[in-house]
């Protein structure tokens, strides 16, 4: 468009020109949505969502581990002194202050009560992923006797909350109900 | 180039193809004929090597995906069938697993050169860019095929790898879920990595095509970094350097073969021969010794997020290394004070690489940390300092005098200049 005579004002071809680009860039947009929205997790993934567990055969002492969605859950049935080790220690020395707990709202604090399961806090029920890059913590190790992250050095306390190393966060709790008295559906 | 358009086919067949499609006169003219510093020392070998090792690459992957199958309840299985079960099965799958390997020293070898050399500068620059960008996509490619064999080393490595992605404030989170096809690494991750993993080799092709391309506009470099100035400087490609890149496959699939041969999985990880299981991690995991520098910048740093980006950082600086270089002399050869320098980064590449492969803890943090810190530096205050107060050593006035000067410094015992 270097013509000597083209005028300066723009005319009705520059305008017929762009809408048919821009109407051009939508169509492109709209036919690419589904190829890049094919890659969410799809029905079938989405299906397996709620699993049961049982936790009466847990006893004192001792942890589970469950898979959901393809991704560990630990159950623990804590002593009487990992639940004091986790009562005691002060909120202001926590690195992550929120209790990350589904089950509650979002800005409540990390305190053990918003940890545990509710009425009934020997239990302790979160998601074994590290919130650091997703590695499955090692039980009853670590600096706070809780969880230890292998991978790149995170240690969790007795409630699951991230106290040392690179994780970001505590371990997410997912949502929870109880069924029956001994038995928690877990999604 | 001067070759163009002065091939005449020498039969009436060839005549008659060449008038419908040039092809001929196109494999004379970039495969033949093609102008080539007649200076060029085995550090320009490495191109020649890359592109055959991206072919062998290709059809031994090729020829593995008959066999193999991507589904997490058998892919570790079809792998297994591969080595025990299918004919020569253990020879494709060990000259793809070490080929892979190869393909990388190869690349580490002809990008040291390129920043040795300056092969960067101008006016090159584009021709560098494209070469960050294939060695990006090599990256990703090696990462989908480790994960191909559902191993635990497999597993792991692609959930942290993935996972470096949740960093990201706000799109962290959905952008890994949408990665992953799911809740964690899956069934979906393992078949969308299969598929990439065969589509990306093809990329490379084009991009290699490209990198060619930008190559035979402004012509080789060479050691001296003084360009073409006449016939003198230069021979045909062929068969001067199609002879000696030749030469140097030659050495260097003796070395390939070694691995394949006598020490197949020495570059490899034992515990990915168990397989894949989600609810326990290994208690050493770490990536293929190609990442292992990146690794190290990636653990250096004790902050998630800045941690990822210094670790992106790391490779995406090379990008602008044609702005941050200074100095307007190609060759390290004529800088004695940038020749040190490159000499030391060379170095702390290789530390950061040892140290990738460390646990985190103690000294080995704190040395990843110092070395992070100097990978940087280099980069971003020495390259550009060095280029304004180093005083470079005299050029020869072009590539043949360089030549002529160097046979007689053979011939006679006094030293040149």
């Amino acid at each position: 468009m270097s013509s000597a005579t083209e005028s300066s004002e723009p005319n009705r071809r520059d305008f017929i020109f762009i809408a048919t680009g821009a109407m051009a860039a939508v169509g492109a947009a709209a036919a690419l949505w589904p190829f890049v929205a094919q890659m969410n997790p799809d029905a079938s993934v989405l299906a397996l969502s709620t699993i049961e567990v049982d936790l009466n055969p847990i006893a004192e002492g001792q942890g589970i581990t469950v898979k959901w969605r393809g991704n560990p859950v630990f159950l623990r049935h804590r002593t009487k002194k990992e639940i004091e080790e986790a009562r005691s220690a002060p909120l202001d020395e926590l690195k992550d202050r929120l209790a990350r707990n589904e089950n509650l709202p979002d800005d409540a604090p990390a305190t053990d009560e918003n940890r545990s399961t509710k009425d009934k806090p020997q239990y302790l029920l979160m998601m074994g992923v590290c919130t650091h890059l997703g590695c499955v913590p090692l039980g009853e190790a670590g600096d706070y006797h809780g969880w230890f992250c292998p991978c790149h050095g995170s240690h969790y306390d007795t409630a699951g909350r991230i106290r040392k190393g690179p994780a970001p966060e505590n371990l997410p709790i997912p949502k929870i109900e109880f069924v029956s008295d001994t038995t928690v559906r877990i999604g | 180039m001067s070759a163009h358009q002065t091939y005449q086919p020498k039969t009436a067949a060839g005549r008659w193809l060449e008038e419908r499609l040039p092809i001929m006169g196109f494999v004379r003219s970039h495969l033949m004929d093609y102008p080539t510093p007649k200076n060029l020392n085995y550090w320009w070998t490495f191109g020649g090597i890359l592109t055959t090792m991206l072919i062998v690459q290709i059809v031994s992957g090729v020829t593995l995906v008959m066999h193999y199958t991507p589904h997490v309840d058998m892919a570790f299985d079809s792998v297994e069938h591969i080595m025990r079960d299918v004919n020569y099965g253990w020879l494709l799958r060990y000259i793809h697993s070490n080929g892979a390997s190869m393909f990388f020293i190869a690349v580490y070898i002809h990008m040291f050169r390129g920043m040795y050399y300056g092969s960067y500068k101008a006016p090159r620059e584009v021709l560098w860019m494209i070469g960050v960008l294939i060695y990006l996509v090599m990256m990703a490619t090696g990462f989908m095929g480790y994960v191909l064999p559902w191993g635990q080393m497999s597993f792991w490595g692609a959930k942290v790898i993935t996972n470096l992605f949740s960093a990201l404030p706000f799109i962290g989170e959905p952008l890994v879920t949408w990665l992953w096809g799911g809740f964690t690494v899956d069934n979906p991750t393992l078949q969308r990595f299969f598929s990439l993993h065969y589509l990306l080799p093809f990329v490379l092709v084009g991009l290699v095509a490209l990198h060619i391309w930008a190559l035979h506009v402004p012509g080789n470099g060479n050691p001296t970094g003084v360009s073409v100035k006449s016939q003198q400087d230069v021979l045909p490609f062929h068969p001067y350097y199609t002879l000696k890149d030749g030469f140097a496959l030659v050495l260097f699939f003796l070395f390939f073969s070694f691995f394949i041969f006598y020490a197949p999985n020495y570059l490899g990880h034992a515990i990915n021969y168990q397989p894949a299981d989600p609810l326990s991690t290994p208690a050493h995991i770490v990536p293929e010794w190609y990442y292992l520098p990146f690794y190290a910048i990636l653990r250096a740093i004790p902050h998630k997020l800045f941690g990822v980006l210094a670790m992106f950082g790391s490779i995406l600086i090379l990008l602008v290394l044609p702005w941050l270089d200074t100095s307007r002399v190609r060759s390290g050869s004529y800088r004695p004070m940038f020749r040190q320098f490159f000499w030391l980064f060379v170095l702390v590449c290789i530390g950061l690489g040892y140290l990738g492969a460390k646990p985190p803890e103690g000294g080995y943090v704190f040395a990843a940390r110092i070395l992070t810190a100097y990978y940087f530096l280099h980069f971003l205050v020495i390259l550009p300092l060095v280029g304004l107060l180093e005083k470079p050593r005299p050029l020869p006035p072009s590539i043949s005098e360089a030549v002529l000067a160097r046979r007689s410094a053979k011939l006679a015992p006094q030293p040149a200049e």
